[in-house]
């Protein structure tokens, strides 16, 4: 049981990591209709601002600065690129996506630096074994995995909470509906993807910190990235809660196929299982676990 | 301009009011010589009419005539070429439809533009986005002004839910409301601005009698007790003769009638536009 139960644990805690990421597409693609295929390179980018502003400076004011670079990056999407393409087809935003991917792709390391960098948040590193009298030999887990496990729930906590009961949070949802509704009761959209990307920005920067941390701040990070894909498609597009339990479930199903299945193949499921996975959820429920059903009038 | 004349013969099915007693104010809005061409279609053509306080404003015509484009014109959507717009005395100058809501106006679709997923609540809430003053980093913490501005809001929206009767459902997501109550929520969430020139485009539209009687009375009482101006195209000309102060006929983008129901209903060039006749 000891041995599952691990495996179990260390799924959860790095699909809560998987779910960070997902966030950051789904908060996006609420407000605006976009798959922002750019969040990748969002976390990449504000790994690298993080991991080097903190070699010169106290890390609160280079986690200050870093977001605040997100947020200017916010800025300069709406500015040069959405508001320039409003009431637009979905898949030209989405194509323009992917030039704001491969801007910041090769802008971020010239402008920082392309090795890999440190980030050390002081997090305990030694692993640690709990319930010893539960079970033979106690439960192994990573205290460094708990802890960014539980910054990232809180995070996404507060979001659902952001989005379900504020004012914002409501104009946001209402743009995500229907941009022309929207704008007939006043709300400014430019100024809702500002917030949106602001905010999908600072959830790069949490993802990228942590996954710095785990795997030092390198290009790689933005593969990451793509296993949010199968994270969304599993949990819905349009749905918070979704992202979260679709990443729990990817993080534990994709441990669980490595642990007990890959013997039996011979190994590397962890590789596209998760992907597997989204796709025979799409083929059973398209719109994901939480996504909003379409049901059309005819 | 005809000031506000006697209304017609036959009272309607139950809108019980007066209307040859009510008194218009001022002119509230001005529309002059607008033209609008999307490529080489000229969707209006010179088209000039005003709208004054407190009155009830139809524009009818066949379908294509340029109606819609006129509401989207007033509301800012489109840009017309030609024409100057005077709106509360002020000329206006190029704006975009949240800055046109900012100044007091709202408006409803013809094809229904709510948030389908959210709560009839949360749809009219967002009526209110415009009086909503706490900042976003004010309602990240959500204590202090920023609650009692949600509840203040949310106490006038009550209000509106209240009369317009719709208070049984004011938690259900509207993509599951038929197409009648979702019409008259939509009428909710532009009310909830509390606008001074409401645009309605064919609120009656695809609904049955009775759901028709219901929204007359919504839209007469919206205009008697809060004292709205209201813009509103519709194709059902009982309805129109019944409640409109003046009418203004469009046809092919040009305006072909101008002023109250009867004289409208006795012009030559909009019965021939109705009925069709060899040009």
């Amino acid at each position: 049981m000891g041995p599952f139960i691990e495996v179990v644990l260390g799924g959860l805690m790095a699909g809560v990591l998987y779910s960070l990421v997902a966030l950051g597409f789904v908060l996006i693609y609420k407000a605006s209709g976009v798959f922002n295929f750019s969040q990748g390179a969002m976390v990449l980018l504000a790994a690298l601002a993080f991991a080097r502003f903190s070699e010169v400076m106290p890390m609160p004011v280079a986690f200050l600065l870093a977001a605040v670079l997100m947020v200017a990056l916010a800025f300069a999407v709406e500015w040069l690129v959405l508001r320039r393409l409003v009431n637009q087809e979905g898949i030209i935003l989405f194509l323009a996506t992917f030039g704001i991917t491969y801007f910041i792709e090769g802008f971020g390391p010239q402008l920082f630096g392309d090795s890999i960098y440190r980030i050390d948040l002081g997090m305990p590193k030694e692993p640690k074994i709990i319930l010893e009298n539960m079970f033979e030999g106690g439960l192994l887990i990573n205290l460094e995995d708990l802890i960014a496990a539980v910054i990232a729930g809180l995070l996404v906590a507060f979001l659902a909470l952001f989005f379900q009961k504020t004012a914002t949070g409501r104009a946001l949802r209402a743009v995500a509906d229907d941009h022309q509704a929207a704008q007939s009761v006043g709300i400014p959209l430019n100024h809702i993807w500002v917030i949106v990307w602001s905010v999908s920005g600072f959830v790069a920067l949490v993802a990228g910190m942590i996954w710095g941390s785990k795997l030092g701040v390198q290009f790689s990070l933005v593969l990451i990235a793509l296993k949010a894909i199968p994270v969304v498609i599993l949990g819905g597009f349009t749905s918070i809660p979704g992202a979260i339990v679709g990443g729990l479930i990817i993080g534990v199903g994709e441990k669980i196929a490595e642990v007990y299945l890959g013997p039996i193949i011979g190994g590397g499921i962890e590789n596209w299982f998760a992907y597997m996975l989204a796709l025979a959820f799409l083929l059973i429920r398209p719109e994901g676990l939480f996504g909003e059903r379409h049901i059309d009038r005819v | 301009m005809i000031a506000t004349g006697p209304m017609q013969s036959h009272t309607p099915t139950n809108a019980p009011v007066e209307r040859a007693a009510r008194k218009t104010g001022e002119v509230i809005l001005a529309l002059e010589n607008i033209s609008l061409a999307f490529g080489g279609v000229q969707a209006l053509s010179n088209i000039s009419f005003d709208v004054r306080e407190h009155e009830i404003r139809a524009i009818i015509g066949p379908n294509g005539a340029g109606k819609s484009s006129m509401l989207n014109v007033i509301n800012g959507v489109y840009h017309p070429q030609q024409g100057t717009i005077y709106f509360k005395g002020e000329k206006r100058h190029r704006m975009v439809p949240h800055k046109v809501a900012s100044q007091g106006v709202a408006r409803t679709f013809q094809n229904i533009a709510l948030f389908k997923g959210m709560s009839v609540l949360d749809n009219l809430m967002t009526g209110r986005t415009l009086m909503m003053k706490t900042g976003i980093l004010q309602q990240a913490m959500y204590w202090g002004a920023t609650q009692r501005e949600e509840m203040a809001h949310r106490v006038r929206v009550e209000e509106i839910i209240e009369f317009l009767e719709i208070q049984s459902i004011r938690k259900t997501p509207v993509g599951r409301l038929p197409y009648g109550l979702q019409k008259r929520v939509e009428l909710g969430r532009a009310l909830a601005a509390e606008p001074t020139l409401l645009l309605l485009d064919e609120p009656m539209a695809g609904m049955n009698v009775e759901e028709k009687q219901d929204m007359c009375r919504f839209v007469l009482d919206v205009n008697e007790e809060f004292g709205t101006t209201i813009v509103l195209i519709e194709h059902d000309m009982g309805v129109v003769m019944d409640i409109s102060d003046r009418v203004v006929v469009l046809d092919y983008g040009r305006k072909i009638g101008d002023g109250v129901p009867d004289e409208v209903r006795n012009n030559q060039a909009v019965i021939d536009a109705y009925l069709g006749v060899q040009h």
